[in-house]
């Protein structure tokens, strides 16, 4: 049975990421609006707006743009598992000899392969445009580990959104408050210069320890007692996500 | 058709609601292997709910079921391994190519050599031309061809086809009556449901009428004629149906019968 989990999710994962493969317009878009954002904050807002580092704003601000990225990412699989529950296909995988949890793992594991493609298309684009960073590659492994940490704890929330929408607008909209919360974080400009109450809640949203953990290991910083808010932040929400997602995939399917 | 073995599908004293909607009332039924059974119903009558429970996708409330000895909801592995369940609709991946869809389950059976089963449902379906193509350019007919294909992947001794011929044309509806008669011969056993009369007159060994949740009635297309008052004589002129003239005029080549009018096959019912 365990030996058929990970055969089973490595059949339904090929078939997922041929789909994707055969539009590779979903990577894209989700890789033009985080991009589209980057070159207005940096050519069009970014001179009036003083972050009081050293470094160049593109380098500043790409962390909440890569955090953006993802947050638009997994509309997509949302969609695709909503298509999925609708088509008739689930219902001919679970009629099958074959692991059950495998349907959704193969989704998860999808998105996080074309969340990280979108993700890299973004990075090349800010080296383009002056982001320069002398991390070392442990602190680059630690960068990928947070972003894949945040994929799969959003893909988890998406999962749960694909299953239980009731449309397909309804299976992407979710996403759109995450794609806004990175707007008020540190991710563009110093928490300090919001008024006391948005600075309160920029201050203690995850996106902000997150944002700054990834952006102290770009630049070379401590990242301190950050970090483990950050993780605290990112695996709570993956077990609570993860749970909810399960029992309610346990449901449908009974 | 009656062999002596233990019936493939046997149900007793179903029952199933969902929350104030009592969909299924305590049905009983027996289907010998090897056999075509046919539920008949109007819609809304609980047919594609039995079917999700015969095929483990809902557990029942009450009552119990087997299929092909194992019982649905303690074994439901062991009944997966047994069936294969054509839905009413086409369940194909559409993105993936007609060859990819049957390779795809093939793999999800475990099978060896997925490539060449695959390649051999191509060719049995006709669809040998068509495998390199995505599903979703495929004609109704066709998808429907590829779906039943990717459900006789494995040979699984039991398979529920719910409504196989919905929404098809009348052409395509023939082929899917062919393939059908084609697995009953071949000894797989095969649980069909429709609301199509003449569907269950054409194909099925046995009929059963669920209505209201219950099995109202079931036996040979005979034993069921024979409950309806004899029969009468009347002299009525046969004007050709628009299925006789659609077929006539787009040229029947799927050969039911051998003068074009659709009568049943040799053997299943005296007309």
């Amino acid at each position: 049975m365990t030996t058929h989990v990970l055969r089973d999710t490595g059949v339904l994962t090929g078939r997922s990421l041929r789909h994707i493969l055969r539009s590779a317009d979903t990577i894209i878009t989700t890789a033009v609006t985080p991009i589209a954002l980057m070159l207005l904050f940096v050519y069009v807002l970014g001179g009036a707006i003083h972050t009081g580092s050293g470094e160049a704003y593109v380098t500043y601000m790409l962390p909440g743009i890569l955090l953006i990225t993802i947050a638009s990412g997994i509309a997509y699989t949302a969609y695709r598992l909503f298509l999925d529950m609708q088509g008739g296909i689930v219902d001919r995988f679970q009629s099958m000899p074959i692991a059950r949890s495998s349907v959704l793992w193969a989704h998860v594991l999808t998105s996080l392969a074309a969340n990280l493609v979108s993700v890299a298309i973004v990075t090349v684009t800010a080296l383009l445009m002056g982001f320069r960073t002398g991390a070392s590659l442990a602190a680059w492994l630690a960068v990928a580990g947070t972003l894949i940490l945040f994929t799969l704890a959003l893909t988890w929330l998406a999962v749960i959104a694909g299953l239980s929408a009731k449309s397909v607008d309804g299976a992407s909209a979710f996403s759109y408050p995450l794609i806004f919360l990175p707007f008020i974080s540190s991710a563009f400009v110093p928490t300090s210069t919001m008024p006391g109450p948005v600075a309160t809640f920029a201050e203690n949203q995850p996106v902000t320890s997150i944002v700054n953990t990834i952006r102290a290991l770009f630049t070379q910083q401590p990242v301190g007692s950050t970090i483990w808010i950050a993780l605290a932040w990112l695996v709570g929400l993956l077990v609570v996500a993860y749970a909810i997602a399960i029992t309610t995939y346990r449901k449908k399917v009974s | 058709m009656n062999t002596p073995r233990e019936p493939a599908i046997r149900v007793t004293g179903i029952t199933k609601s969902f929350g104030e909607v009592h969909v299924l009332r305590g049905v009983d039924l027996d289907v010998a292997a090897g056999s075509i059974f046919a539920l008949l119903g109007s819609n809304g009558a609980g047919k594609t709910t039995l079917v999700r429970i015969l095929s483990t996708l809902l557990k029942p409330d009450a009552g119990t079921a087997t299929v092909h000895g194992f019982d649905v909801t303690s074994s439901p592995h062991e009944v997966r391994g047994s069936i294969s369940l054509t839905g009413q609709f086409a369940a194909v991946d559409e993105v993936l190519t007609g060859r990819e869809n049957l390779v795809l389950v093939a793999k999800l059976r475990h099978l060896k050599d997925p490539g060449a089963i695959a390649d051999g449902m191509l060719a049995r379906f006709a669809l040998t031309d068509a495998g390199n193509r995505r599903a979703a350019t495929y004609s109704g007919g066709m998808r429907r061809r590829l779906d039943i294909a990717m459900s006789l992947i494995g040979n699984p001794p039991v398979i529920f086809l719910d409504e196989p011929t919905t929404g098809l044309d009348p052409q395509a509806r023939i082929e899917v009556w062919q393939t059908v008669k084609g697995l009953a011969q071949g000894g797989t056993t095969v649980l069909l449901t429709t609301q199509y009369l003449d569907e269950a007159e054409q194909l099925a060994d046995r009929i059963a009428i669920l209505h209201e949740g219950v099995i109202i009635q079931s036996g040979t297309l005979a034993e069921l004629k024979r409950l309806l008052p004899s029969a009468t004589v009347e002299y009525v002129e046969k004007q050709p149906s628009l299925e006789d003239v659609f077929l006539a005029l787009v040229g029947n080549t799927t050969e039911t019968t051998d003068d074009g009018d659709r009568t049943a096959p040799a053997g299943r019912e005296p007309r």
